[in-house]
Formats: structure tokens, C-alpha cells, sequence
């Protein structure tokens, strides 16, 4: 193991996923986040829902750009291969890892510098590749790894501490997602645990790009009074506006909801996304009408949150490829190669 | 071209064409040789100008009791004669537009008489044409019989208005049996294939994109399930560069053979990568298919000024292992060992072909395959292994040659790590201790002397009494060769040098030493190939002489010899 590893002590009270495995086994290394950080809730958010899945940790593969959010996989499942990339490109390398490894839970943990500026690109055209990954924007509205620049989430007329207020519209990454066509699209916020777990177990269930847009408050350089990205003016404005619970495949639905007010949306592995709206008028099977209503209450300062879109049905990568089932990292070379037997018939051609 | 190669005649062609899909003027130039020469001569003995605009130039090319042929079709101006050329008209697009419909058909038809009167004038085994045009068009045989008439109307033409067989023809020979036509890139593809490539990421750019192309036509027939349709492979068109080589990297990282193919815009683009694939040491093949330019260039035409920018692609203290073939049986080879150096290094491999070998069909001796052959996928545990070792460390150099033991995602958790470009200790922990890092980079070095000892040695041919040597790379090969021979004739004799790879190995050190001055043919205006041995082996400039050749056209013997002749006037008497 590459880490020295923690004497292990047994907690013969804590609970037990179906493989057996603890929480603890989920988590990694000690964060170096500044106490507070936003980015220390979300990684505690995936710790749980890697141990609720009970997903095996050496099948997940985590991948980051380079900021205060892409330093995070080294604080969530050891047990994992993790790969901290360069500034904005980890989807490239997600997609390379997912190429090669079609058997990967691959997680990419971004920030909104990563992704929205330097990154954008790569964000762009890794929903257009509908990628299967689980894609985290840890947003807070800085960079906070080069000391509180406003980033291009940074909403407009908010104040950085020094005072200088941003004129620049935001570019909104769950507008963009819709736009470029990402297959699960939603919204969350770093200290609503409840929310964001299932919507984590939902993405990594979902097959192909789901990218989840969490709200993630940076206290050392944007969590004062003027900002739009800070603790207490997201909560303010944070509306949910679709309610999910994720049922796993073996499990029944149990509660009961009201006519028409459910929706029910069944995923390639059998589990079940119940969601529930809180408007009537919206529709998160449909791209156009999300797009609308989103865009009405980001208008009105409004940020909606849950699961805004999704599409169960799309083809991810390796279906539009139709890559082998199993990966292509476990083909040997030498059975790969056509041999000596072949090569006249294909030199043949250049006789 | 490869009527005469059919004909069992070594032959090699050049087309130069411009970044431009349609309407400027392209050229193709053929070498015959009854010596077997491969590279371009200089000048030209026929000339079969079909360009009104560029008459003018075509006709200066000729040598003096040459030939040129035009359309006299359309009356050309009395200035554009040469009295010591011999100049035959024939009335293409008349023939044409009289025997063929359609303007499309008639633009076509007009290239195909004129191969027909040339076939007259050179004496062209008519029945060899036939064949190769019913192989063609296999699937279309009224295009065969289309295409035959408008070379029997060119061939009748020419054989009842001028004297058959001109003075230079071609002779039928055995020379050519055992060998192929065949471009550097596709070579290239059919290496990945073999080499059990199965990812692959690019984004197109001229002279590399074929390359890419041919792998996935090759896939297409080497690699698909015939029953599933599923394939075993996955190339995906990446945006831009960037993600190109990410994806490889990514690929990499996850245990699968994974390559892209580019040219020098996108090795700049790749640059950051490039160095975090050195420090995090992740194995990556990569064709640099180079062209002309700094910037956009000449991007259709060929040159080796990438040279420097590879070796040390990226920030900070980084070097990339470099391989050169010289022609397409080279880089089928060099592709194959690339895969095999990058994932026994752990580190990017850079194959730096060049337009010039990767575009032009070459004649070359069939590829062999030896089915015996050993994949090298370097020093990787899996869970086995594992269960043996106590105390694994990712970045720990055990066996004492730089090289570490790397695991793969998705395997065991005793495997896991954490890659990261930033300082990490032999546990891949994160670190910003002064002194680990330095111990780092010192393995990284000890690594790169290994390396030196796996990548190809040097071509070398020595012969008593040579004081000068003659050291060159890629493609430049053939002209280097071929030059030798006529400078050995005006008593030059000189040694000959030809690098394969980079890190330059002893055997080019050696050769160094042995000799007072040696001639640094390559192309590029600034040596790089000369600053790059100065900079690696510390010797004295002044006895390594530059020979530059860098307008973009492949090289020529007769340049090369003219540049080596310019240093021998210009020698000072001490
Ligand atoms: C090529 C490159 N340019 C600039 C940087 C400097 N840099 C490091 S992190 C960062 C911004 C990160 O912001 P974000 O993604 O929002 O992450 P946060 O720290 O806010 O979580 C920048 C500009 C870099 N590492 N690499
Ligand atoms: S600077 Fe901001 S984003 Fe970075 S760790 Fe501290 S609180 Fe988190
Ligand atoms: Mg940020």
C-alpha cells in the first residue's frame, strides 16, 4: 500500500454495508482544507454514498483537475486509484480511464475555476461524449487555491472581500450542462447532506454524464456579507425544486406518494429515482422546459436545486463505440495482435 | 509510380501539395534510379507540366537535355522555350473533351492520357498499367475501361508524333521483389495495431491525420467480433490536443496500450501534459508527424524542427525518450517498440516521424512479424505480487535501475495510490520536502541512463581511414547516404552516423570521439539535432559542422552534398 497505513482498529459497533465494509473504509487521507471549507462536507457526502452502494473501493477511480476542490480525492476512499491531473483537464483524463477501463466507477471532482474557465472545453465535450462519470463541481464562486479570484460562477454585483464587486454575468454550469448535452443534470448544496447523498448514489448510478453542480462555500474568501456564494445567502436562496429519493434495485418503493405528484424514473441497473416536484409547471424529463424554468429563477436570484434533468435512456461512450463488455485494459497485447499469419494479406494491398 | 515499381524498378515519389483542398497547384515528383537511390536527386529529366500558371517554373526545374511535356491544347507563349529542352506538345484536353463527357470526367481523364503518353515515352509495360487499374477499380469496371482509353489515347498519341522510347526509360528489373510501397503512417497504424494498441485519441491535423485514419481501418478489419460486432478498441476524436493526450495518459494510467498521433502545433499544445507524464512517470506513445514552421508553417510540407521541443517538451527539469525512424518500415518497428519502451519506462515516448515519411509512398522490404515476439508491459504488480509484498511504494526504486513498480486501477485495494504532478515521496504521499524532491529528480535521471541503454542504437558504418563523419536522423537517410557516395568519388570518404533514438547512447559517443570533424545533417534552420548531442555529451561545437536543409522539401543528395562541399571551400588554412 502506498500510503502507511493507519493502524486499523475495529469498531465492532460500526455498521456494515453488503460487502462487509464500514464506513471508515470509504474514507481517506486528512483533509488540509481550511475548517469549514464546503469541500470537507462534500467529500464527507461521498464517503456515504460509496459505503451505501456499497461500491468496491478498488473499482473506483477518482480524478481531479487542480484546485481547493481537486485536492479532495485524497480525503475519500483509499482503497481507490486516484489521479490529480492538471488545471482543468480531468475530464480528458476521465475519459481516457473510462476508455480503457469501462468496469471503473469513475468519480471527477472539479472546481468551478476548473471547470468553467481554464476547463470549460473539456467539461463541454465530456457530457457531449456523454462520458459515464459522476462529475462534482465543488462551487464556490472563487478560486480559492490562488487566494479568492472571482471565478466565472461568480454571480453578478457580488462583492469580493477586498470590495471589488464582478459585472460579468456568470456562466451557469447547469445551463451549460443542458446546452451540451449532459444525460443528469443537477443542483446541490455542500450542507444539505440529505439532498446530496442520494443524488450521488443516483449519478454514480446513472449511466453516462451526471454532473452534479454543488454549492459549496469557500469561508476563507467568499463567505462574507456581499457574496452570493457564502453560507447564509445560499441558504436564502436556495429553493429545491425537485425532492429524489433513490431506491436500489432489490428494494420496493415504500413510501406512498399522491397521485401525479411523483415521478418515477428507472435506471439501467434496476434502481429507481422517485422524484418528487415542487411546481407543477416543471418537467425534468425535458431538456427545453428545464432550460426555461432554471434560467426564470436564476433570474429571479433563485437557485434551484435536486435533480433538473435527466435522460435514463441515453447511449454513454462505450454503447455508441460498442466497445467489448469486458475492459479493454484486461485484452493482452499478444492476443490482440494478428500475428505473422496476417501480415501478408495486409501488405498485400501495397504491393 | 507504381507501374515502374510493378516492373520490378525501385522508384520512390513526392507529392507536394499545398494546405489547400482545391484550386492551387500541387506536384508529384518520381525518382527512377538503375542504382536504387531512394531519396530525390535534384532537377528533374521529365517534366509533365499541367499547370498554366506555374509553367514558368516547372520548365526552369528541368535539366539541361531534358524533357517537358505540355498541353498544347491552348497555345503558349514562344518565351517559354529553353533550347536545351526538349518540349513535346500533346493536345490533352482536346483528346479529352472530343472522347469523354461531362467536365468532371474530362478534368480526370486529361491526367490519365498523359500517364498513357509517358507510358509510350518511357517505355511503361502497358499490360502492368492494366492490371493495376482492374485492382483499383475492382469494384467498378466501367471505370477500368474509361480509364484504359484515355491511356491508349494519350500512348497513341505520343508513340505516332514523337520518337519512342525517349533515351531516359525505364528498364524492367528484379529489384523490387520482396518489397512494398507503403506511407510512414500507415506503417505506423499497423505497428499500433500489432503492438495490441486499444486506445486511441487525436485530433486531426496535417501530415499526421492519416495515421490515425489507418488505424481505425485497420481496426475495423483486425479487431471487431465478428459475431457481437463489438470492437476491441476505442478511438475517440478528442477536441483539441490537450485532451488528446490526457486521454491517452488517462488510458495509460488504467492499464491500456494508448497513443495519439499529432504534429508540432499539438506537441505544444501537449506540453503540460507531457511533463506530468515525466513526474508522475505514466507510459503514453505519441507520433509527432512533424511539419515545416514555427506557428501554422508550411503545414503540407516536411521538416525536423521539432526536435528540441520534444526532448525537453514541458516545464521544469523534463526529457522525453525520442525515437526516429527514417522510413515506414522504421516506423512500423518504432510504433511497436514505442508501446513497449513507454510501459517498461513509465514515461512518454515521442515517435518523431516527419511529412516526408509519413505521406509519401516508400518503397521498403515487407515488415516481418515474429510471432515469438515478447510484449514488454514493464514492471507492473497485480494482486498476486501483491500478496508477496510487504511494503509496496509507488515511486521506490527496488532494483536499482530508476524504475519503479506501478499498479493498475480497479485491482486491489493494497494497490491503491494517489497520482499527482505535485512533489510526492516514494509512497506517492504529497510532500514539499527540498530533499525528496531533489532524490526524485535523481532517480528520474538514473531512470533516463536506463533508458539509454533500451532505445535503438545508432546506425553506424565506419570505415578505416574516414576522418570526417557524416551524422544524421530520420529522413534525411536516404539523401545522407546517397551523398557519401558522390563525395567518397570526389575523395570525401566519410563515415556514417544515423540516430535513432534519443537518449543518445554510447555507441554515437564513440562515434563522436573517433572523428576530427563530423558533418550534422538534419532539417531545421537552427541544428537542433547538433545543439541537442552539444548539450548531451558536452563536446566541443566546433567540431560538429551544420548541414541545414529547411525549404520544406524532402532532401535531396545533391543539397546535402552541396552543403557539405560549402564547408570544405570555406576552410580556412590554419
Ligand atoms: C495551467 C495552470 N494555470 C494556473 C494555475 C493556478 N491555479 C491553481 S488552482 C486555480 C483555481 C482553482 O479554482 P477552482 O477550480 O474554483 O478551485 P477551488 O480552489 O476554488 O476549489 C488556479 C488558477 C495552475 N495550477 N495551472
Ligand atoms: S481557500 Fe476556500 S476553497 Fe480553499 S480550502 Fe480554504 S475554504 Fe476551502
Ligand atoms: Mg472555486
Amino acid at each position: 500500500m502506498s500510503y502507511i497505513s493507519k493502524p486499523r482498529i475495529d469498531h465492532p459497533g460500526l455498521k456494515q454495508n453488503a460487502l462487509g465494509l464500514t464506513r471508515r473504509d470509504y474514507e481517506g487521507g486528512m483533509s488540509t482544507l481550511c475548517a469549514g471549507c464546503g469541500h470537507d462536507s462534500v467529500t464527507a457526502a461521498l464517503v456515504q454514498a460509496c459505503w451505501e452502494l456499497a461500491i468496491p473501493p478498488e473499482r473506483v477511480a477518482k480524478l481531479s483537475g487542480i484546485g481547493c476542490s481537486s485536492k479532495t480525492p485524497a480525503y475519500f476512499v483509499s482503497g481507490a486509484h486516484g489521479l490529480n491531473s492538471v488545471h482543468g483537464r480531468m475530464p480528458s483524463v476521465a475519459t481516457g480511464a473510462a476508455a480503457a477501463n469501462r468496469d471503473l466507477h469513475c468519480i471527477g471532482i472539479s472546481g468551478d475555476g476548473d471547470s468553467l474557465s481554464i476547463g470549460m472545453g473539456q467539461f463541454c465535450h465530456a457530457m457531449r461524449r456523454n462520458l459515464d462519470l459522476l462529475y462534482l463541481i465543488e462551487n464556490n464562486g472563487v478560486y480559492g487555491l490562488t487566494k479568492g479570484q472571482f471565478s466565472a460562477s461568480a454571480d453578478r454585483g457580488t462583492k469580493a472581500k477586498k470590495g471589488e464587486v464582478n459585472q460579468q454575468p456568470p456562466i451557469d454550469p447547469v445551463l451549460t450542462a443542458l446546452a451540451a448535452g449532459a444525460t443528469f443534470i443537477a443542483r446541490s448544496f455542500s450542507g444539505d447532506k440529505a439532498q446530496l447523498v442520494p443524488l450521488m448514489k443516483a449519478g454514480l448510478r446513472h449511466r453516462g454524464f451526471a454532473l452534479i453542480d454543488v454549492l459549496s462555500p469557500c469561508v476563507t474568501f467568499n463567505d462574507h456579507e456581499d457574496s452570493t456564494k457564502s453560507y447564509a445567502f445560499t441558504r436564502q436562496y436556495y429553493h429545491p425544486a425537485v425532492n429524489m429519493d433513490f431506491v436500489p434495485p432489490a428494494e420496493e418503493i415504500r413510501t406512498a406518494y399522491d397521485e401525479g405528484e411523483a415521478m418515477e424514473v428507472r435506471l439501467h441497473d434496476g434502481s429507481e429515482l422517485v422524484l418528487r416536484k415542487t411546481d407543477e409547471a416543471y418537467d425534468p424529463g425535458n431538456r427545453a422546459n428545464a432550460f426555461q424554468y432554471i434560467r426564470q429563477h436564476l433570474d429571479q436570484g433563485e437557485f434551484l436545486t435536486g435533480l433538473l434533468y435527466v435522460d435514463p435512456e441515453s447511449r454513454e461512450m462505450h454503447d455508441l463505440n460498442q466497445t467489448v463488455e469486458r475492459p479493454l485494459a484486461s485484452l493482452a497485447p499478444d492476443s490482440l495482435c494478428p500475428g505473422s499469419s496476417a501480415l501478408p494479406d495486409i501488405l498485400a494491398r501495397y504491393r | 509510380m507504381k507501374s515502374i515499381f510493378r516492373m520490378g524498378v525501385p522508384v520512390v515519389g513526392k507529392n507536394f501539395f499545398p494546405s489547400n483542398i482545391q484550386g492551387l497547384p500541387t506536384w508529384y515528383e518520381i525518382r527512377v534510379s538503375g542504382e536504387k537511390h531512394l531519396a530525390r536527386r535534384d532537377g528533374v529529366d521529365v517534366m509533365v507540366a499541367m499547370n498554366a500558371q506555374t509553367y514558368a517554373e516547372d520548365l526552369a526545374c528541368v535539366v539541361p537535355g531534358g524533357v517537358l511535356i505540355y498541353d498544347s491544347t491552348w497555345p503558349r507563349s514562344g518565351e517559354l522555350d529553353r533550347d536545351d529542352v526538349q518540349v513535346l506538345g500533346i493536345p490533352l484536353s482536346a483528346m479529352c473533351n472530343e472522347a469523354f463527357d461531362g467536365v468532371r470526367a474530362r478534368i480526370l481523364m486529361k491526367n490519365v492520357a498523359y500517364v498513357g503518353a509517358l507510358a509510350a515515352l518511357l517505355d511503361l509495360d502497358l499490360a502492368v498499367i492494366r492490371q493495376l487499374l482492374e485492382e483499383t477499380f475492382a469494384s467498378k469496371p466501367a471505370l477500368v475501361e474509361a480509364n484504359l482509353k484515355a491511356i491508349h489515347m494519350g500512348h497513341d498519341y505520343a508513340s505516332t508524333h514523337f520518337a519512342c522510347p525517349l533515351t531516359a526509360r525505364v528498364e524492367a528489373a528484379e529489384d523490387t521483389a520482396g518489397h512494398i510501397m507503403i506511407d510512414g503512417n500507415t506503417a505506423a497504424a499497423l505497428g499500433c495495431l500489432y503492438a495490441g494498441a486499444t486506445v486511441g485519441a487525436w485530433y486531426p491535423i496535417t501530415p499526421s491525420t492519416s495515421l490515425m485514419d489507418a488505424f481505425r481501418s485497420f481496426c475495423s478489419r483486425h479487431r471487431v467480433d465478428e459475431a457481437s460486432g463489438q470492437r476491441n478498441y476505442c478511438v475517440v476524436q478528442a477536441e483539441d490536443e490537450l485532451a488528446a493526450i490526457g486521454m491517452v495518459l488517462g488510458a495509460s494510467w488504467a492499464g491500456a496500450r494508448a497513443f495519439t498521433a499529432t504534429s508540432g502545433p499539438g506537441i505544444s499544445l501537449m506540453s503540460e501534459f507531457l511533463g506530468f507524464g515525466y513526474f508522475t512517470e505514466l507510459p503514453a506513445v505519441l507520433f509527432n508527424v512533424q511539419r515545416v514552421g514555427p506557428s501554422t508553417g508550411l503545414p503540407t510540407r516536411t521538416q525536423q524542427a521539432d526536435i528540441l521541443s520534444c526532448a525537453y517538451a514541458s516545464h521544469g527539469d523534463t526529457r522525453h525518450v525520442l525515437l526516429f525512424p527514417a522510413n515506414p518500415g522504421e516506423c512500423f518497428e518504432h510504433a511497436v517498440a514505442a508501446f513497449d519502451l513507454a510501459e517498461r519506462l513509465q514515461t512518454p515516448v515521442i515517435v518523431m516521424s516527419d511529412l516526408d515519411i509519413g505521406m509519401n509512398d516508400w518503397m521498403c522490404p515487407e515488415f516481418e512479424w515474429d510471432d515469438d515476439r515478447h510484449f514488454d508491459r514493464g514492471k507492473v504488480l497485480g494482486p498476486a505480487e501483491l500478496d508477496r509484498i510487504e511494503e509496496w511504494g509507488r515511486y521506490r526504486d527496488v532494483d536499482g535501475d530508476g524504475i519503479p513498480w506501478r499498479t493498475l486501477p480497479g485491482q486491489d485495494v493494497r494497490g491503491a495510490y494517489f497520482t499527482r504532478g505535485s512533489g510526492h515521496d516514494e509512497f506517492a504521499r504529497y510532500t514539499e520536502n527540498g530533499d525528496v524532491y531533489r532524490e526524485l529528480m535523481q532517480r528520474l535521471d538514473a531512470k533516463w541512463k536506463t533508458a539509454a541503454g533500451l532505445v535503438p542504437g545508432a546506425e553506424i558504418d565506419e570505415h578505416a581511414g574516414a576522418a570526417a563523419g557524416l551524422v544524421t536522423v530520420g529522413s534525411c537517410a536516404d539523401a545522407a547516404l546517397e551523398a557519401r557516395e558522390l563525395l567518397a568519388g570526389e575523395s570525401m570518404p566519410m563515415d556514417y552516423c544515423r540516430i535513432r533514438a534519443f537518449p543518445f547512447g554510447e555507441d554515437i559517443r564513440g562515434f563522436l570521439e573517433r572523428h576530427e570533424v563530423c558533418y550534422v545533417l538534419e532539417q531545421n534552420r537552427d541544428g537542433q539535432l547538433k545543439s541537442l548531442i552539444v548539450n548531451e555529451f558536452g563536446i566541443d561545437p566546433a567540431r560538429l559542422r551544420s548541414v541545414l536543409i529547411y525549404d520544406g522539401l524532402p532532401v535531396s543528395a545533391g543539397s546535402v552534398a552541396s552543403g557539405i562541399r560549402a564547408w570544405t571551400k570555406n576552410e580556412v588554412p590554419a
